[in-house]
């Protein structure tokens, strides 16, 4: 089954070499057939992806170790579940989901534009099959996923227990769904680039695979956040560390170009800056491609040295090269049709939250690629910590929550001060108000930063509110509708606007979230035998009992050894148990015995978290399996040669003997305010970004009725 | 005001804040920053930010403090750590690590939680070893 | 062994399907239809622009002055986008109605 599946990669690869070749052919001499054979051959490459993405899914599932990606990321013993996903835990794996998944996202665009653009269209698909052709390149050339074993083990080494989460399982395909995707709008804008057709067609025709690709983006980075707030055992959920900087860059970008290309739709300005930002943002999605498998950076997630990173920086080299020529010989095509009216509109508004953005992208950067910058600049490599970029983003993200708030209550054009002020007061009031709450009612004054952000996210949230109010009411006393029938007919009949705000409306939310818990976290690491009792955040935690599991760990990773705490914990008003505990997951370095390669194994953190709408508490702990250390060495010595059975009860009795005389064992509790709210405000963003995504049946409707009611009027005038 | 003195005016304000934010970045990037450092470069008197491979057979813990040895990833060279507070999961013998603190009579002491791990075997490429 | 059957299968399925469309000529194409479609857009988005001034101008962030030039403005431009579309679509003579 290999030799299938790297037959349909090199297939694929021709074929991808075949859609840029005869696109441009039919594009140069208007043979449309060729366009058509192009565009089918896009589709076949995602046959062909498919095709080979599920023969290794389906040699993952059945644990086929005569291919080496199986046995290097998968064993018998990983559950089904964490099986499928192991497939992308791997860098071949993971490439193979890139194309498969740009392919995929490429034909559904294709097919639905198939009628329209027909000038931009087929440089757009050279452009994907240029793409496809690169990660089918990666594949075929250095990194074949299809590699197989001439002696296969008998069992592989596993998967990686720190990736055994849910959260994983989805993250790593949100975030390269929101990759590839942002891939549609670049190469819609080289074609519209090339043929100097740089009006608002090829916006109006991607914005929404732009959107689309947004709303993964950022779902992915959330849930990425959540994967480390649950299981890296730290408690935190961003540490700016480089391959979360560089999933967050595209996405700031990205979230600039959607607001930006509203301008050029409406007004026909920032032509220049909107074909800049796709195609920096398309360079940054492959930077953080690059950066997740260079190693050229250290990160906690550093993947180690890779064969392909030259081949990488060659193509990003490339990309920026042919963007800038293009965009530098088509500067003529690319002036305003129109000016800007007053700095007094939504559009300078809108002018200024791409700064931001921009800026903030920037910083990040700075930050990120900083080692490598001093390294040039002093010839020592130095780097900037969290608290460098705590300094600078906060400012940034304060301007940005403020335009967040004003950019919706503002008028395309122009706009008096009196009008403004007319829609603003009622929510400066809101703000004003929360503001004296805080400071009379709670110590938030002690984070300025944090204070400002509350007003803000107030702020927003009237603002938001009050749209929404005075639409619906504007529109019960045009239509005299009932109020909710009101709202939801104003919501469907502006869903980009209002699905906008709602958008806003969950941003500011989220940044509740990280302003509560960055300033008011509390955190206690104790030591503790059974019977302590220490306290946190007004909560009193005593550790009543330790545990000790085998195969069968609570969140159904597979660990074979479990250890853990019983815990209970009193404190305002709640009465509750919580379990932490640390799984212990068996090597096979063989350089260890028989039983304590159970131990000295990779072990993960199983984070206990009371979720609540006002505060977590977060709990780990880290036993301390020294006590034991003696007697697994002489297990080791005995037991070396015993069946599996035997050393199944040795290891049995050790976490039992673990259990009934536990020594301290290390707790980390956090109690995080308000933490939930940043996944809560993440899925308002979702949901607010779906209803502006989503087609408006209504205007379908109506251009199908318009065409029936005009023919209708021929046909009669001529009888 | 005419147009173009407007247009002039906007690109002096525009430029004005990317140089602004230009120095920004730089002043407080390179005064913030901390030097990453081996084993073999450490020198007494200020703090880095340790890189190298933890030693075999060197983690012992005393009380809260975990102490190791951290050696040059391509040499021999090795300075003893001392650590306290939450270790990494993947902490290991013989994993990359990276921490920060200062050089304190021959023990580098590390700062609090500052201790990195590096992922092993996410996308590592040495199908050769093991 | 395996690995060469397969090409050679799927090099053929790929290119029976990429040649289908080559071999059916003669669906003359005309330029007309795109730009029909690109003008159908235009008009939409313009009519979408003119209601979200009403809605502004309803919900108090534009005053009247305001709304009405920026309404009369959009109105043009929504006039002349119809007119083009009414050309390609031949209700119009050529060079009919007036030109800018």
């Amino acid at each position: 089954m290999a030799g299938v599946g790297s037959a349909c990669l090199a297939v694929a690869l021709l074929t991808a070499a075949y859609a840029a070749g005869a696109s441009l052919y039919g594009a140069r001499t208007g043979r449309r057939e060729w366009v058509t054979s192009g565009r089918r051959a896009i589709y076949c490459i995602a046959g062909l992806c498919v095709l080979a993405f599920g023969l290794l899914e389906a040699a993952f599932l059945r644990s086929d170790f005569s291919f080496a990606l199986v046995a290097e990321g998968s064993s018998t013993s990983t559950p089904t579940f964490y099986k499928v996903t192991a497939l992308w835990a791997t860098q071949d794996g993971s490439l193979l989901l890139w194309a498969t998944l740009l392919s995929l996202f490429a034909s559904t665009v294709l097919f639905l534009t198939r009628r329209s653009l027909r000038d931009i269209a087929p440089y757009a698909t050279a452009v994907l099959g240029v793409i496809a052709g690169f990660f089918l390149l990666l594949m075929v050339g250095w990194e074949n996923p299809f590699d197989t074993l001439a002696n296969p083990p008998v069992e592989g080494a596993g998967l990686n227990p720190l990736l055994r989460h849910p959260a994983m399982m989805i993250h790593p395909p949100m975030l390269y769904t929101g990759y590839v995707g942002f891939s549609v709008p670049f190469a819609f804008a080289i074609g519209a680039l090339v043929t100097r057709h740089t009006g608002a067609d090829w916006i109006r025709a991607t914005r929404r695979f732009a959107l689309i690709a947004w709303i993964f983006l950022g779902t992915g980075i959330m849930l990425g956040a959540l994967w480390s707030y649950t299981e890296l055992g730290w408690g935190g959920y961003w540490a700016w560390d480089p391959v979360e900087n560089a999933s967050l860059m595209p996405w700031l970008v990205g979230t600039a170009f959607l607001h930006s290309i509203m301008v050029q739709e409406k007004r026909g300005m920032l032509k220049i800056w909107n074909v800049s930002l796709i195609c920096a943002t398309f360079t940054l999605a492959l930077l953080g491609t690059f950066l997740v498998r260079s190693g050229i950076l250290d990160s906690i997630h550093a993947f180690g040295a890779s064969t392909i990173g030259v081949q990488f920086l060659v193509f990003i080299g490339l990309v920026i090269a042919l963007s800038a020529t293009l965009i530098i010989s088509r500067l003529p095509h690319l002036r305003s049709e129109a000016k800007l009216d007053s700095l007094l509109s939504r559009e300078a508004f809108f002018l200024l939250n791409n700064l931001v953005l921009v800026g903030l992208c920037l910083v990040i950067m700075w930050g990120t690629f900083f080692p490598l910058i001093s390294e040039a600049i002093t010839g020592t490599e130095a780097s900037v910590g969290p608290p460098w970029f705590d300094r600078l983003v906060t400012p940034l993200a304060l301007v940005l929550v403020l335009l967040t708030a004003i950019g919706p209550m503002l008028s395309w054009r122009r706009f008096t001060p009196a009008a403004l002020w007319r829609v603003a007061w009622v929510p400066v009031t809101v703000a004003g108000v929360t503001l004296v709450a805080l400071l009379t009612l709670t110590d938030a004054a002690d984070s300025p930063a944090s204070l400002a952000m509350f007003c803000l996210v107030a702020l927003v949230l009237a603002a938001v509110g009050q749209e929404l109010w005075r639409g619906t009411v504007a529109r019960r006393t045009m239509t005299g509708e009932a109020w909710p029938r009101a709202l939801a007919r104003l919501t469907g009949r502006n869903r980009r606007r209002y699905g906008g705000f709602l958008v806003h409306a969950g941003i500011a939310v989220l940044f509740l979230g990280v302003a509560a818990s960055s300033a008011f976290v509390q955190q206690r690491d104790v030591r503790a035998r059974p019977g302590d009792t220490f306290s946190v955040d007004g909560y009193q935690v005593t550790y009543r009992k330790a545990t000790a599991k085998l195969g069968g760990d609570r969140s159904g990773t597979g660990a074979p050894i479990s250890l853990g705490a019983v815990l209970d914990v009193r404190g305002k008003g709640k009465h509750f148990v919580m379990r932490p505990s640390r799984n212990y997951y068996a090597t096979t370095d063989p350089s260890l015995g028989a039983i304590s390669r159970f131990f000295e194994g990779e072990a993960t953190s199983e984070v206990d978290v009371r979720w609540g709408l006002r505060r977590d508490l977060w709990m780990a702990i880290r036993p301390d399996i020294g006590s034991l250390q003696g007697p697994i060495r002489v297990a080791d010595r005995k037991f070396a040669n015993s069946s599996t059975d035997v050393q199944a009860f040795i290891i049995a009795a050790l976490a039992d003997r673990y259990r009934r005389d536990p020594p301290p064992a290390a707790f980390r509790a956090i109690a995080s305010p308000l933490v939930l709210w940043i996944w809560i405000g993440g899925g308002i963003v979702v949901l607010g970004a779906l209803v502006a995504a989503w087609p408006s049946p209504e205007a379908r409707l109506r251009r199908v009725r318009s065409l029936y009611s005009a023919r209708l009027g021929q046909e009669l005038s001529r009888a | 005001m005419d147009p173009s003195r407007k247009r002039k005016l906007r690109l002096v304000v525009a430029l004005t804040a990317a140089v602004l934010l230009a120095t920004a970045l730089i002043y407080t990037s390179f005064s913030a920053s901390t030097e990453a450092s081996k084993p073999s470069q450490l020198k007494p008197g200020r703090s880095y930010e340790l890189t190298g491979e933890v030693v075999k057979g060197s983690i012992s813990h005393r009380g809260d403090q975990l102490r190791f040895r951290v050696r040059d990833r391509d040499g021999t060279a090795s300075v003893p750590v001392s650590y306290t507070g939450v270790v990494p999961d993947p902490f290991r013998e013989g994993r990359e690590v990276i921490v920060s603190g200062e050089l304190e009579r021959g023990t580098f002491v590390a700062e609090r939680d500052s201790l990195v791990t590096k992922c092993p075997s996410k996308f590592t490429k040495d199908k050769q070893s093991s | 062994m395996e690995y060469a059957l397969a090409l050679l299968v799927l090099v053929a399925v790929v290119a029976v399907v990429l040649s289908l469309p080559l071999r059916r000529r003669g669906v003359a194409e005309r330029r007309e239809e795109a730009r029909v479609a690109e003008l159908e857009a235009a008009k939409e988005a313009k009519y979408r622009e003119i209601r979200d001034a009403e809605l502004d101008h309803q919900m108090g962030k534009l005053s009247r002055e305001d709304w009405r030039a920026v309404d009369s403005d959009l109105r043009g431009e929504a006039i002349e986008i119809l007119r083009q579309l009414d050309r390609l679509e031949g209700r119009l003579p050529e060079g009919g109605g007036m030109d800018r």
